[in-house]
């Protein structure tokens, strides 16, 4: 039972760390129409300067605002540059050109790092466990499965109760009025974009110290951010949160899960093999059940 | 003009010693295969398969995996290869023809990913590791381990493949499928079961990318999980952007262009990704209708 209950909060934990990433993923789609395969980019330059910092002798909280701050700053970068450009382009240019700033970022990287993955150390106060209702569990995680889910209602907030989540809701869904009431779109795609940037560079900067900070990265997570929105419905918040729970709690249960239950019904090697073969593809399982339920996910938005 | 120069490449190569021209020739022309196929339902399908390299890879260990069984005739392991890859296009292109615009994207590259992860888990085929060939397979008449003999059946199958395409796209099968690309709802206000066309063309294309797999399985005596990674997929795309949407042959100039820059860039950097994505975003921004566009269009002004 409690190895059950450390699987379900790995997979919520893993859950709302996708969720930071597709926040901003679905509200780029939803409000500029732009596919943004570069959004793992910022999420990997959010990891590799944190752990840079946090090398040098950062103090952790400055290290994860070190990385949130270059990942926005290099978003606000790439939206001037390349995004702004592909607004009324069709998604074929859009996936072509954020591939291209794939190869650049990585290479980017690999100039600035090096290829070795780089280390960053949990911070000494949160190296602990936790231990309640029979089960430990490593304090850091419980900090990630907070600050998600503090990002999340941080964000619910802000899209559902400021001027600046207004624009963001209207300019989603009828753009043209907004911009004719006098909204600056320009400066709205910009916030926008830097805000996904931002919320990338955090999952980075927060992940560092649990993974192996690599160039690639950004591109393991990018397909399952995908996978989230997708499942969710593109351009939704809630479908975006809904979704990335989803991707994470079916991975992480199936990787536990799926191997065993396979046991009595198939020979050991089979089961192995069969066992781990079903449980990498079980979210992409999940995502083709839903599209082909619900050709626009669960929580469709709009018309666009 | 080009296709002189392809026929006149081996016997060129072998005078001027440089014998390896025509693999890199040969690798080029298995690439286009599959990027021609892909620009058959992306450029005139409106069809962004995002994922086209899983028939790539279904291809390429259909023939890896009947070898290791003993079976290396031929004609025997590239109809397989075919079938095979074709069977995995059909079944994908049901569930995914019913999304359109970035669902479909997705779920082209959800179905790639298993296909993926499938063959990693795998052990039997050698999981991560790859799978490698004793030799390549028997071809009654033509000795296939000589490279320039592996060259010219690549390069004939490659016409073939441009010839069949070609054929397709501008007959009444290929009007309905650009018709129902830019407008699904008038074709099916026509009576067109526009769906059934989208199936077929997206199989060919499947069948197509299977073919290349194969080939490359021969040519690389090797197969790996790379085949069906999601960058191959979009390395695919790349192709058919720099040749040009919508043109089959557009797709074989820019399999070369994007190897040839590949090549010619890891030849004086380390970091030729960061020159080639440049260079990649600047085609995608600026030269929208490819290279083959731009020559053409030099043309005709």
């Amino acid at each position: 039972m409690s190895l059950a209950i450390e699987q379900i909060l790995n997979g919520l934990q893993f859950g709302v760390m996708i969720f930071l990433l597709a926040a901003g993923l679905t509200l780029v789609f939803g409000i500029m129409g732009v596919i943004n395969l570069a959004h793992g980019s910022l999420y990997m330059l959010g990891a590799f300067v944190a752990a840079s910092a946090a090398g040098r002798g950062a103090p952790f909280v400055l290290a994860v605002l070190a990385g949130a701050g270059a990942a926005a700053l290099a978003g606000v970068v790439m939206e001037l540059v390349v995004i702004r450009r592909l607004y009324r382009r069709e998604h074929l240019d859009q996936v072509l050109a954020t591939f291209a700033l794939i190869l650049i970022a990585n290479d980017g990287v690999a100039i600035a790092w090096g290829k070795t993955p780089v280390r960053m150390d949990v911070p000494g106060a949160l190296t602990g466990a936790v231990t309640f209702a029979g089960l430990t569990y490593p304090t850091y995680r419980l900090l990630l499965i907070a600050a998600g889910l503090a990002v999340a209602a941080g964000l619910y907030v802000l899209i559902s109760r400021t001027r600046l989540g207004m624009l963001i809701r209207a300019g989603a869904t009828h753009r043209e009025t907004v911009a004719a009431l006098g909204v600056d779109i320009a400066k709205l795609n910009t916030i926008v974009f830097a805000l996904g940037a931002l919320l990338a560079g955090v999952a980075g900067a927060l992940l560092a110290p649990i993974l192996a900070v690599q160039v690639g990265m950004g591109e393991q997570i990018l397909i399952l951010t995908f996978v989230a929105i997708v499942v969710g419905g593109l351009g939704s918040i809630r479908g975006a949160f809904i979704g990335a729970l989803l991707v994470g709690l079916v991975d992480t249960l199936g990787r536990a899960y799926i191997p065993v239950l396979l046991k009595p019904v198939a020979a050991p090697a089979l089961a192995d093999s069969l066992g781990g073969g079903l449980s990498a593809i079980a979210i992409y399982v999940l995502m083709a059940i839903v599209l082909v339920w619900k050709p626009r996910g669960l929580f469709p938005v709009g018309s666009r | 003009m080009t296709l002189a120069l392809l026929i006149a490449l081996p016997p060129l190569a072998a005078v001027l010693d440089q014998p390896f021209w025509v693999n890199t020739v040969t690798r080029i022309l298995i690439l286009a295969l599959a990027a021609v196929s892909l620009d058959l339902i992306v450029g005139y399908g409106g069809l962004v398969s995002f994922g086209h390299a899983a028939y790539f890879a279904v291809g390429g260990y259909t023939i890896a995996v009947l070898a290791q069984h003993g079976i290396d005739a031929a004609l025997i392991a590239w109809p397989a290869a075919v079938v095979a890859a074709a069977v995995l296009a059909a079944i994908v292109g049901t569930l995914s023809l019913r999304t359109t615009g970035i669902f479909f994207i997705m779920i082209t590259l959800a179905f790639a990913q298993m296909v993926f992860f499938t063959l990693v888990a795998v052990k039997a085929w050698g999981g991560n590791d790859g799978l490698p060939l004793d030799a390549r397979s028997v071809l009654p008449l033509v000795n296939l381990r000589d490279p320039n003999a592996l060259y010219f059946v690549c390069l004939g199958l490659l016409l073939a493949f441009v010839a069949l395409a070609a054929q397709l796209v501008e007959s009444r099968f290929g009007m309905v499928l650009r018709g129902a690309r830019s407008s699904e709802r008038r074709m099916l206000a026509l009576g067109f079961p526009t769906f059934r066309y989208k199936l077929v063309a997206f199989v060919v294309a499947g069948a197509g990318a299977g073919l290349a797999g194969a080939l490359w399985a021969e040519y690389a005596r090797f197969v790996s999980t790379d085949m069906a990674s999601w960058t191959r997929s979009g390395e695919f795309l790349v192709m058919v952007i720099l040749g040009g949407l919508g043109s089959l042959v557009g797709a074989i100039y820019g399999a070369a262009v994007l190897l040839g820059l590949e090549s010619f860039l890891a030849g004086f950097t380390e970091h030729w990704m960061l020159l080639l994505g440049a260079i990649l975003l600047v085609v995608v921004l600026f030269a929208k209708r490819g290279l083959y566009g731009w020559l053409a269009g030099a043309n005709d002004g």
